[in-house]
Formats: C-alpha cells, structure tokens, sequence
C-alpha cells in the first residue's frame, strides 16, 4: 500500500464533493424539488455542461477498462476509442436547441418524461422505465466495480473493504446533494482528468525515452501492436467502425446524457459547450488510451488490464501526484455513478410512482421517497457488486449497447419526423430490445460488428413501418404532441 | 389545438433542424477522414510506415490530428452557421 498516494487520492476526492456541496446549498432556485433535484433547476452554464457530459460518460470503463485493453491491444484500440471524440459534439448538435426548448416547453424532467410527452402512451412510458432500469443497473454495477477495484489496488485494502468505502461516500452524496452537486463536482473532476491525463501521458514518455523509442520498443515486441488491427491482427475494419455507432453517434439515446441535453440555461451555454466538449472528450480518450498502450514499455507484464492505470501511475509519477491524478478516474466513476444512481431513482420516483401510483403526492412526500428509493438502490447495487464478474468493459458496453437499441429512434424519430407516433415507437423499443438481447446471447457480432449495430437498424425499420401502418388518431390533427 | 400549430411552425425549430444536419455533416466527414487514414495508411506493411512525431503516420493523421482538427471545425460551424434563439417560450406560455 502507498500511503501518501492514498492520503492525497482521498483528499482530493473529499475536497471535489465538499466544494459540489457547499456550492449547491448556496443556489436556491424558485422551481420546484424535482426540477431542482433531478435537473439543477436547468441552469447549467456552458463549461459545466461540456463536463458533466464528459464526466458521465467517461466512465469506469474508459479510464479503467479501457487502458488496460489498449495495453493488450496497441494502436488498433486507441483508433478505436478516439470514435468517441463524436459524442462530444454530435449528441449536443442533434439533439440540439429542439431538445430543450421541447423539454423545457413540456416541463420534462427525465428523458422518459419527453417520450411520454411525445408519444402519450402509457406502454411507451412503462417499457421505457423498465428498459431504464434494467440496462442501467447493468451499467451501475460495472462502475461500482471499478470504484471498488481502483481503490483496491492503490490501498491495498480488501476488494469489500474497498467498495464499501466507495459505496458510502457516493450514497451520501448523491442522497443530500442531488443534480446540482452532482454536475458541480463533474466540472471539477473532468478538469481534474483532463489535465491529469495530459500530466500522465508526458511522465509516461519521458519515462520511456521519448514517443520513438516507445514505438521502436513496442514494434520489437509485436509489430501489430502499432498497426490499427489489434495485436493478434482480430481488431477488423468493420468491427471498429461499428463502434462509431455504439459509442459515437448511438450515445445520443443514452439517458444520462440526454438528461443533460436538456439541462443548460441558454444558447450560449450551449455553444460553448460542443467546443468544450469536443476538445476534452477527445484529448481524454486519446490520451488515456495512449498511456494504456505507452505503459506497456513502462511496466510490462501486468495480467489484470484493469490495473494498469494505477500501477503506472504510481511508477512514473511521484507519489502526491500519482494520488492526486488517479483521483480522476475515480472521480469520474463516481460522478456516472451518481448520475446513473439519479437517473434510476427518478425513473422510477417520477415516470412510475408519479405518474400511476399517486399523482397527488406533496414536496415534502416526494422529496422524501426519492432519497429514500436513492438510498435504496446503492444498497441493491452494492449487492450486487459484492461479488463481481471479471471483465467490467463488457458489462458496460452491453448495457449501452442496450440502451441504444431500445432508445435511438424514439428519441431522435420523435424529434424530427412528425409522423413517428406511439405504435412505432413501442415496435422499435421492443425489436431493438430482443433483438439485441438475441444476438449478444447466439451471434455477438453479426457482419462482423459489433450486435448494437444490426438492432439499431432493426428497430429503425419497426419504427418506420409502423408508425405508417398503423395510424395514431391523436396525430391526425398534428395535435397532443406538442413537439 | 391553435397552439399546437404554432408549436410546429416555431422558427426556432427551422434553426434546430440546420444545427442537427451540420452534426450530422461533421460526424460523416469525420467518420470518413478516420477511416481512409487508419486503414488506407495503416493497411500496408509495417515495414513501410512513415513516422510523424514518433507515431506511425496512420495513426497521427486519424487520431492526433482529428482530435486537433474536430473542435476547430466544430468552433467554425459553430461562429458561422449556429444562430442564438431564446430557449424560453414565455410568450407561448401566456397564450
């Protein structure tokens, strides 16, 4: 165990959620709980919001998962995940201004809030929730993981031990603080990223002579690893590509970062943002990659590929640093899992109970029961991640994946085609869903990509069809919806 | 039902759907500058790679200089064509 990394990973991690928290406590806005709560009262300002979309999405499974694959793999898989460098700004461009005035117009708190809206279909809104919280939980359980396992190897304490500590802190937070400190802290913990990555990546190359010297060194070692096709030449052109799809473009339809496209304050705020954004989303993803694949020539030999991060970080830097940097991944896991924690919490708070059980349900009750079921789920979750599968990538890319099959279309077709209507939708959610379940059980990469793509475009075929088979008398009269 | 109406004429929304196709645009263009890169460079023998900075060359066009390239565009599309519209609808609202 290092103890003074230790003691400045903790501090810096402490110091990021009592500034969210203190933040918080002094913007009291006149909206109402759930505004405020799940959405931070949409108020959120340009640079805030390119990092708290950055910090969401960056996830456990880039900043752990990640470099440990781009370790194993070389070249081929930093290729693969600069396709992310699109979600910094397609999700915000498409989505766009439509997306927040037609939210904000709707009074929408959560995405399903829109669908609802949108579709005005009790099933639309019951299939969507389940989806929500199936595939979430998924994703929830993969971070925790990573929380868990980070801690684990920079302390040396017990894997339990580890995520238990990992678990109390984020439940504390998220139950006082809500949306608020939540995108608060984001923006601290992705500048931390940000620049702890570059950091890291420079100590890696002095450390390792220089970019030449690396590359000649990896070269000598497996030529592939600086080719784009992966170190066993398996990495195909077309299984790349699709990862454009699953975690490119398809990132639109993901919940937690559609909530945020509809969370900021004006279009100023906006612009800023997909400049912001696009810079940082990509510096990150090509530098974290790169030091996954440099730390080969650093430290070779290390087996479990989700500890690379943090046993280079500790090699190369001295020890104050490596702890202060390595609070980055470990901030950004705990800001997703906030935010996924949020999301499920107010899915089933708003779009479920709300909405079906007791419309009439005062502030003081609802307040009351969203902590609660907040409280309540990290409990589940922690169970859950008690005792862990061995690969949390793939755990989440499943989930995303999941996510886009069920969602794409609803969301986007809904935006941007007055025809789509509630029978399409709900078509489109159910194919996406069980196809993408099928082909990750019986055929996982179909044409050689990766499932998410063929159910993508499934599900785009039964929204299309049937929203024009089978006409929606609401729609008629371009009433009810009031996009 | 009027408002509805007017709901789907908002100009905003003219302005929203440009924005969505320039994303749209930028993705395909970045998609395709990516890939002819990776694969039209990367493709041949190890033995020929060029180096630029230390890295192979395929992969300092298709990564480092799409990631310099992208938020530079983007900070065109955005100066040029993204037009400031309020988000608020007050004006809808009291109707």
């Amino acid at each position: 165990m290092n103890f003074e990394a230790t003691i400045w990973l903790f501090g810096t991690v402490l110091l990021i959620f009592i500034i969210g928290l203190t933040a918080s406590r002094t913007k009291i806005t006149n909206n109402s709980f759930m505004e405020d709560y799940y959405l931070g009262g949409r108020s959120l300002g340009g640079f805030v919001l390119a990092m708290t979309m950055t910090a969401t999405y960056g996830s456990a499974s880039s900043f752990i998962g990640g470099p440990g694959v781009a370790y194993n793999q070389g070249l081929g898989w930093v290729l693969l995940a600069v396709s992310q460098v699109a979600t910094g700004y397609f999700t915000l461009m498409v989505l766009g201004k439509k997306f927040a005035i037609v939210t904000k117009k709707n009074k929408a708190i959560t995405m399903v809030d829109f669908l609802k809206e949108r579709y005005q279909s009790k099933w639309v809104v019951l299939l969507s929730s389940f989806s929500i919280v199936v595939f979430l939980f998924s994703a929830m359980a993969a971070q925790w993981i990573g929380g868990g396992r980070l801690i684990e190897s920079l302390t040396g304490l017990s894997y339990r031990s580890a995520l238990f500590i990992f678990v109390i802190t984020v439940l504390i937070y998220v139950t006082v603080g809500g949306f608020r400190a939540v995108t608060l802290t984001d923006s601290i913990q992705g500048s931390i990223m940000f620049v702890g990555t570059l950091i890291l990546l420079i100590a890696i190359i002095i450390s390792g002579g220089g970019v030449s010297n690396i590359i000649t060194e990896l070269q000598a070692e497996n030529p592939n690893l600086i080719t784009p096709f992966g170190a066993e030449g398996t990495l195909t052109p077309s299984y790349v590509s699709s990862f454009w799809v699953l975690v490119g473009v398809g990132v639109v339809a993901l919940p937690q970062i559609a909530v945020r496209a509809m969370s900021y304050k004006s279009s100023k705020s906006f612009h800023r943002a997909l400049i912001i954004g696009t810079i940082v989303v990509g510096v990150i993803m090509l530098c974290m990659h790169l030091i996954g694949v440099f730390s080969r020539v650093i430290i070779p030999g290390v087996e479990v590929g989700d500890r690379v991060m943090p046993l280079v970080a500790l090699e190369v830097l001295p020890p104050w640093l490596a702890g202060v940097v390595l609070a980055a991944p470990l901030a950004a896991i705990m800001s997703t899992v906030d935010s996924l924690l949020l999301l499920v919490s107010s899915t089933i708070v708003k779009d479920i109970y709300i909405n079906y059980i007791n419309p009439d349900a005062t502030r003081k009750k609802i307040q009351l029961i969203s902590m609660g079921i907040t409280g309540l789920l990290g409990v589940i979750v922690f169970l859950m991640a008690v005792n862990p599968p061995d690969l949390i990538i793939w755990l989440n890319l499943f989930a995303i994946g999941g996510l886009e099959s069920a969602f794409l279309w609803s969301i986007v077709m809904g935006l941007y085609w007055k025809k789509g209507n509630k029978y399409g939708a709900i078509a489109s959610m159910i194919v996406g869903i069980s196809s993408y379940i099928l082909f990750q059980s019986f055929y996982p990469q179909p044409l050689g990509m990766h499932a998410v793509v063929t159910s993508i475009i499934l599900s785009l075929i039964a929204y299309v069809t049937f929203s024009l088979w089978k006409k929606d008398p609401a729609l008629r009269s371009e009433g009810s919806l009031r996009v | 039902m009027n408002k509805e109406n007017n709901n789907y004429r908002d100009d905003r929304f003219a302005i929203a759907n440009k924005e969505a196709l320039i994303g749209i645009g930028l993705v395909l263009f970045n998609f395709i500058w990516w890939i002819s890169f990776a694969y039209g460079l990367g493709g041949n023998d190890v033995s020929t790679y060029t180096y630029i900075l230390g890295l192979p060359a395929w992969f300092f066009y298709s990564c480092v200089l799409s990631v310099i390239m992208m938020p530079l565009l983007v900070w065109i599309a955005v100066k040029l064509f993204f037009v400031d519209v309020a988000l608020d609808d007050e004006e809808f609202e009291e109707e």
